[in-house]
């Protein structure tokens, strides 16, 4: 039997879930506990789990984060919310340098198995300093691992995955404006492995990797092809670090073309990273440049005319698509 | 004359403290004369009498977290010798396995957590170890060590309320030796009694004499005693002096050789020899005779670290992830 439930409860399953099995998990963040949570992922948590375990913080990220880091490495598996990945950046020093880097500094002996997750990149309106997307700069940091899923489903295992079974730092990235999404979630309990992409959609004659929110860009861009009569592969990385570009460069060995569709800005991207690897391991299969859509190279504005100018969507996908086709006026 | 403490405290910390000194003076020949120490290297010579302290006023269990100048609480927290020495030479024999050098001494056994470059980082994740013994239900506490220029991070600020909302099992220690780098504490802030940084969040606090082994032990304990029965965090502000500069290669202009020689005038070590002696604890040949034992120790860690080996080039790789099959990027 699968339940159609909304992305926030999915995550909230995976936490109560994993919470139920093992007392050394607990969930620390802002308004988790008596606001039921910013967003309401955490919704009835202290409910059943009593404020020992559903522990609310002032808005103190810096100091929040560390107490998690340290009582990860004194044995606890803590889950931090951050109300959304901008906040977090007030923690950067503590996710970089004590996290990520405490297994190598101590020559192995201090671990950190801990989650950091939340809302990020843009959800609207909301302005240059709420509108930031973070995987590639979190995924630039040897020693931790980033997921960032695109839908309800996977993220409950790749959630439940990284609690129980992540060894390691991991940043999970949510969407704000997923939250509602839903998704068909089984009764039965999963785990997703991290380090797996998806194909969502098979195809032959293009492949066009995204993840998070913009997968429904390349999801739609993909709708629109085939009404051309254009069959677009489309892979939902799900995993940022490590990246399985094993999935895509058996793709592109089929397709010959690559596009990619991400919400970072340009600069050392997730996309660029794609484009060595693929260029380096298939050079042979490409029949044009790997080309890519990112975020405008500039903050994202207020406007709405100028959210939608600076983020990717369907109709510059599809035209892209079009362009590694050599198909495009 | 009576005495606070037993003479075994006294001769426990005479020759810890002696051991901490002989180890650095001898690191640092190695360091400046041949070369065979590398990095950034902050020597605790001076300040020796807050590990003794924290040492006899706690206990095992208790866990010890602190900056990078860490050498002699690593020591004391009883981190071998041998491994500390290696780990300054790099070799595979360190207690962080060559990949930490002075900075980062790490003895999870003996509940030593480091070792942290950052100023001030560990403030907070100090109180995070604090977070998991309370959350535990030991009642373990952990002693976190700072320097007077991490006083002015935003970091204490937010763990200072964070630990008192929660009662967390943590003393804070500040071990002010005046100088954040070349910057004394004058010139840092207004506030120059670190210590009253703890009445913003109604925490106790309390300063100390960092020269005597026994005001340190005597502080410690109160603060020890308070967390153990669940009442929350103190911040100890222990007033101590480096005899050394900043780091290895501090010119140390900022300072008059006059202000060093009238701290060298107080030398912890010396105190306690003084007390000893006074009290027939031992004789000078007996005393003798552990400054030999010492000279030994420190001997054989130089003779373990030169004939320890390199890490494997292969560690570049290892230690990064608890995931065994981390798949790197290597090309």
């Amino acid at each position: 039997m699968a339940r159609s439930i909304a992305f926030r409860d999915a995550l909230r399953e995976a936490m109560s879930e994993e919470m139920r099995r093992d007392d050394r998990v607990y969930l620390m963040g802002e308004e988790v506990a008596e606001y039921n949570g910013a967003y309401k992922v955490s919704q009835g948590m202290l409910a059943e789990f009593g404020s020992r375990r559903v522990i609310d913080t002032p808005i103190s990220e810096l100091g929040f984060t560390a107490v998690g880091v340290g009582s990860a490495q004194n044995g606890l598996r803590p889950i931090v919310e951050f109300m959304t990945w901008n906040f977090a950046v007030l923690a950067l020093d503590q996710i970089l340098n004590t996290a990520s880097k405490m297994l190598a500094m101590s020559g192995g002996q201090i671990s950190c198995p801990i989650v950091f997750r939340g809302g990020n990149a843009s959800a609207g309106q909301l302005g240059a300093q709420h509108s930031t997307a973070f995987e590639s700069l979190y995924a630039n940091i040897p020693g931790i691992k980033v997921v960032s899923p695109s839908n309800g489903y996977d993220a409950k295992g790749l959630l439940k995955q990284s609690i129980r079974y992540e060894e390691d730092p991991v940043i999970f990235m949510e969407s704000e404006v997923m939250y509602g999404e839903k998704s068909d979630i089984p009764d039965e309990e999963y785990y997703i492995e991290l380090g797996k992409a998806d194909i969502k959609r098979a195809g032959r004659d293009v492949t066009i990797v995204s993840f998070n929110k913009m997968m429904k860009v390349a999801l739609g861009a993909a709708a629109e092809l085939e009404k051309e009569g254009i069959s677009a592969e489309v892979i939902d990385l799900r995993t940022i670090r490590p990246l399985d570009w094993m999935t895509v460069l058996e793709s592109v060995k089929k397709t010959n073309r690559l596009v990619i569709v991400e919400e970072q800005w340009p600069f050392g991207s997730v996309s660029s990273e794609i484009a060595y690897r693929i260029q380096k391991e298939g050079f042979d299969y490409l029949d044009a440049p790997i080309r890519r859509i990112t975020a405008a190279d500039a903050p994202l504005h207020y406007a709405p005319n100028l959210v939608a100018a600076a983020l990717p969507d369907v109709p510059r996908t599809v035209k892209l698509v079009k362009e590694v086709m050599y198909m495009a006026r | 004359m009576a005495t606070k403490f037993s003479k075994e405290t006294y001769l426990y910390w005479y020759e810890l403290m002696q051991l901490i000194r002989q180890f650095e003076l001898m690191a640092e020949e190695k360091y400046k004369m041949e070369g065979k120490i590398r990095g950034f290297f902050h020597a605790y010579i001076g300040q020796e009498a807050i590990a003794a302290g924290c040492m006899t006023g706690t206990r095992h269990e208790d866990l010890f977290i602190t900056a990078y100048r860490d050498h002699g609480l690593a020591i004391a927290k009883g981190v071998s010798v041998n491994s500390c020495m290696a780990e300054l030479y790099g070799k595979a024999t360190g207690c962080a396995k060559g990949k930490g050098g002075s900075m980062h001494f790490f003895g999870k056994e003996v509940n030593f957590f480091g070792g942290h470059g950052i100023v001030g980082a560990q403030i907070g994740t100090g109180a995070g170890l604090a977070f998991a013994e309370q959350y535990r239900g030991t009642d373990n506490v952990v002693l976190c060590y700072f320097g007077d220029g991490a006083a002015r991070q935003g970091m204490l600020h937010e763990v200072f309320n964070l630990a008192m909302l929660w009662k967390l099992p943590v003393i804070f220690i500040c071990e002010n030796n005046n100088y954040a780098m070349g910057t004394s504490v004058e010139r840092s802030s207004n506030v120059i009694d670190i210590y009253k940084l703890a009445d913003g969040y109604e925490m106790p606090a309390d300063t100390i004499d960092g020269m005597s082994p026994e005001a340190v032990h005597e502080g410690i304990g109160r603060a020890v005693k308070r967390a153990r029965e669940k009442g929350g965090p103190t911040l100890l502000e222990i007033k101590t002096y480096r005899y050394k500069g900043h780091s290895i290669s501090d010119p140390q202009k900022y300072r008059s050789k006059e202000e060093v020689d009238e701290y060298k005038g107080k030398d912890p070590i010396q105190l306690i020899l003084k007390t000893i002696l006074a009290n027939n604890y031992a004789t000078p040949e007996e005393i003798g005779l552990i400054d030999k034992r010492v000279e030994g120790i420190v001997a054989a860690s130089v003779k373990f670290a030169e004939e320890s080996p390199w890490p494997d080039d292969s560690e570049v790789l290892k230690d990064v992830y608890m995931d065994k099959h981390y798949p790197f990027i290597i090309d």
